[in-house]
């Protein structure tokens, strides 16, 4: 092994090349200027310069959970850092693997309130899945591809290397790769056999199962994915995905439900309400999903399989719990299916489903068409229509948009739908588009967002012209927080505080003012015109769909209630106070 | 929702890397998720390989006290985690210093009771002592609240310290 000596900004550099990284997504300062030095000495890095740097982690989120590689940000000390906050945050809460360099004042100003200084290591601790200081150059190539390995399994998330600008000018020994180990960090992929064993005794008894999946099927990897389908197939047992699974399993199957949780499906809810044995993979009974928790799921067996031991009996108590990376936890039930060839109650199975079929009548995602005002779902459904050919890849802001694409957009494949699930982040969509048409330049990438989400980092527009990115922002304008105005409706009596936008600007202008093309759509005959118009433009372009104001989301499950006390459109609000004082104080 | 008598009182000794900022990764995690903490001690314990131990004593339900411990196995630099209170018997131990000031009968009354309770004087003036005790949270209680009314200037206390008994190691 060469022990070579190079000045810490190269070994940041050479670091990144060794663990395969070939996009940086970055904002340059004082601090990190000698990487900036470094970066343009050498081609085998690209930078992509941000408009902000919030903007930067999500477009390495967007980059990584359409890739499945680390994504990594490089931003400066100080303010750099601190606006880099919430992207870690989001990235954290959706286990998203990204690597972050900040830039630090020189280690003897560190404590000094220097120009641009702040606590990052202290700031970002509870934000990160780990952090460092770098404090000697010697030390800095080990921690970055440390970094890497912690942000990438187990439980992915984002790890931060603060590197103080002393640092980078000072000699160190660069160390390989592949001679890194951490001392402590061991996650738990394999599962425990005997508990398997029982996982699989629970499921053949079963007679209304229900399969749960989350993002952390498609956080392992393809592996789980194929297996977690072949699963699905083998027990022929009816199959919901959370906000972040979606994707994991084919949505045109007839075994899938539809999403479950707050604006899930009736049947998905339904069925978890109703199960005898419920079957998690990768999901964290999230408080969207569960609802009421002393309501949820009450007369079923909770199988519960995570990689994060964490995760187990938070929220809802597990009956069996498979500590284990999902791809080697389905690898192991499905051989224990097989050799113990286990049958599902065919006779059991079949009323289930037949129960199932009923509430699917019902066919909640319905809506009230109308020829003068655009229906936001319809929009939604005439986008999937007209892109179901392409390979599309679409990313949301949050709001009622993210909700309804959600819903309306059938996802065949997992990764490629990226959205702000557990922290909600506005501002999300344009910045993670960026990042996902950098990783796949043939493809559709379409940011689904809504008039108020986007302004948050509309700068990212700027970026995407430099480097000639073709992402699509469709925009649903009913100048409402439109999640916001239904929970005013609903909860708050109809009192739209601070809710309504005055003074939206022109987004076709604004499209214009960037240099991309801007589109409008006021009635429902442009809708389809507009959205070929969009798929047509190779420049980055906003459309400005002005959808009814008035339209809620539903199906949706009151904040405080159960999976079967949801609201399924406009005309269940009478009936009953259904947000109880309880839920009234959740968000 | 929980009922109080659900509510435990447990202590868990964590080995983690001697390394900096790493009891502010424990102490954010146990504010952050809202835990409480009763006593904390942390020293290094093995030079060698730069361990250094931390005993927790918290209380929460048994679910809280189960998410406390997957929480701070879950922290990158710690090594292990072990509930003391569940794993079979062990030893807990609290140190402090006690000083007393005071002059004529409430200081030979003190020194009498510190007598009883076996603590040692560390310090002495003509008008002062201070007393070095070890023992139970109990027994440390108990000999505080007697000082109370002899002259009870300060306390110092380490909060728990606690090790498994028997041959095993952490």
């Amino acid at each position: 092994m060469s022990a070579a000596a190079m000045p810490g900004a190269e070994m940041v550099i050479k670091a990144l090349v060794d663990q395969g990284v070939d996009v940086v997504f970055g904002y340059p300062g004082g601090a990190v200027l000698p990487i900036y030095d470094a970066l343009f000495k050498q081609n085998q890095l690209r930078h992509i310069l941000v408009r902000h740097e919030q903007g930067a982690v999500h477009a390495a989120e967007g980059y990584a959970r359409s890739t499945g590689k680390v994504g990594v940000v490089l931003v400066t000390s100080g303010p750099g850092a601190t606006n880099a906050v919430t992207g870690l945050t989001d990235a954290l809460m959706d286990s998203v693997p990204i690597v972050c360099l900040t830039g630090q004042v020189p280690t003897h100003l560190i404590g000094n309130d220097a120009f641009q200084e702040a606590d990052t290591t202290g700031i970002t601790r509870p934000c990160t899945k780990h952090n460092y200081l770098v404090k000697d150059a010697n030390d800095l190539a080990r921690i970055v591809h440390e970094a890497f390995y912690v942000a990438r399994t187990g439980r992915p998330g984002p790890v931060v290397v603060d590197l103080p600008k002393d640092i980078l000018f000072a000699t160190g020994t660069y160390t390989e790769p592949g001679s890194v180990q951490h001392r402590t960090y061991r996650p738990q992929t394999m599962p425990d056999r005997a508990k398997v064993a029982e996982a699989m005794a629970l499921i053949a008894s079963a007679k209304r199962p229900i399969i749960y999946g989350g993002g952390g099927i498609i956080n392992s990897g393809e592996r789980a994915v194929a297996l977690f389908r072949e699963f699905v197939q083998l027990s022929g047992f009816p199959t919901t995905l959370t906000l972040m699974g979606l994707g994991a399993y084919p949505a045109s199957d007839k075994r899938f439900l539809g999403m479950l949780g707050m604006h899930g499906t009736y049947e998905a809810n339904l069925a978890m309400h109703d199960c005898d044995v419920m079957i998690n993979v990768g999901a964290r009974f999230d408080d969207r999903v569960t609802g009421r928790l002393n309501a949820f799921s009450p007369g079923s067996k909770k199988i519960h399989i995570d990689i994060d031991p964490s995760s187990i009996n938070k929220n809802v108590r597990a009956d069996v719990a498979l500590i284990g990376d999902a791809a080697e936890v389905l690898a192991e039930m499905i051989k224990v299916w097989k050799a113990k060839h286990l049958k599902p109650d065919a006779r059991a199975l079949q009323q289930w489903w037949h129960q199932i079929d009923q509430w699917r009548k019902r066919d909640c995602l319905r809506y009230t068409q109308s020829d003068k005002v655009i229906k936001p779902q319809y929009a939604l459904q005439r986008l999937y229509a007209l892109t179901r050919d392409r390979d599309v890849y679409i990313t949301t802001e949050v709001g009622q948009h993210q909700m309804w694409a959600a819903q309306f957009f059938k996802f065949e494949d997992p990764k490629h739908w990226m959205t702000s699930g557990g922290l909600g982040t506005m501002g999300y969509g344009l910045p993670a588009a960026i990042g996902v048409q950098l990783a796949h330049p043939e493809a559709t990438v379409i940011d689904i967002a809504g008039e108020a989400s986007i302004l948050m980092n509309i700068q990212e527009m700027s970026t995407a012209m430099q480097y000639r990115l073709p992402v699509k922002v469709f925009i649903l304008n009913n100048q409402y927080m439109g999640m916001v105005r239904q929970w005013q409706e609903l909860l708050h009596g109809g009192r739209y505080s601070e809710s309504y936008t005055a003074s939206l600007p022109d987004f076709v202008k604004l499209a214009e003012a960037f240099g991309g093309v801007g589109l409008r759509a006021t009635k429902p005959s442009e809708v389809d015109d507009v959205i070929k118009a969009m798929l047509a433009s190779d420049k980055p372009t906003i459309v400005d769909v002005a959808v009814d104001q008035a339209e809620n989301c539903f199906p949706m499950i009151p904040s405080g209630a159960a999976h079967n006390e949801m609201l399924l459109g406009p005309e269940d609000r009478q009936t009953g106070g259904s947000v109880s004082e309880e839920g009234m104080v959740l968000v | 929702m929980t009922a109080k008598s659900d509510i435990e009182k447990h202590t868990i000794a964590v080995l983690v890397d001697n390394e900096p900022g790493v009891l502010a990764r424990v102490i954010g995690l146990f504010s952050g998720r809202g835990y409480n903490i009763e006593s904390l001690t942390v020293a290094e314990v093995d030079p060698k390989n730069r361990l250094s131990r931390i005993t927790v004593v918290t209380s929460g339900t048994p679910m809280i006290i189960e998410q406390i411990k997957a929480q701070l196995s879950r922290l990158v630099p710690v090594h292990a985690v072990r509930d003391l209170t569940l794993e079979g018997a062990s030893v807990e131990r609290e140190l402090a210093l006690i000083k007393m000031a005071g002059t004529g009968d409430r200081r030979i009354e003190s020194l009498r009771l510190a007598d009883i309770f076996r603590a040692r004087v560390v310090d002495a003036t003509i008008e002062s002592f201070v007393f070095e005790m070890t023992g139970s949270t109990e027994k440390l209680d108990a000999f505080i609240k007697l000082m109370e009314p002899l002259g009870l200037v300060d306390v110092s206390r380490t909060g728990v310290v606690a090790i498994s008994r028997g041959a095993s190691r952490l």
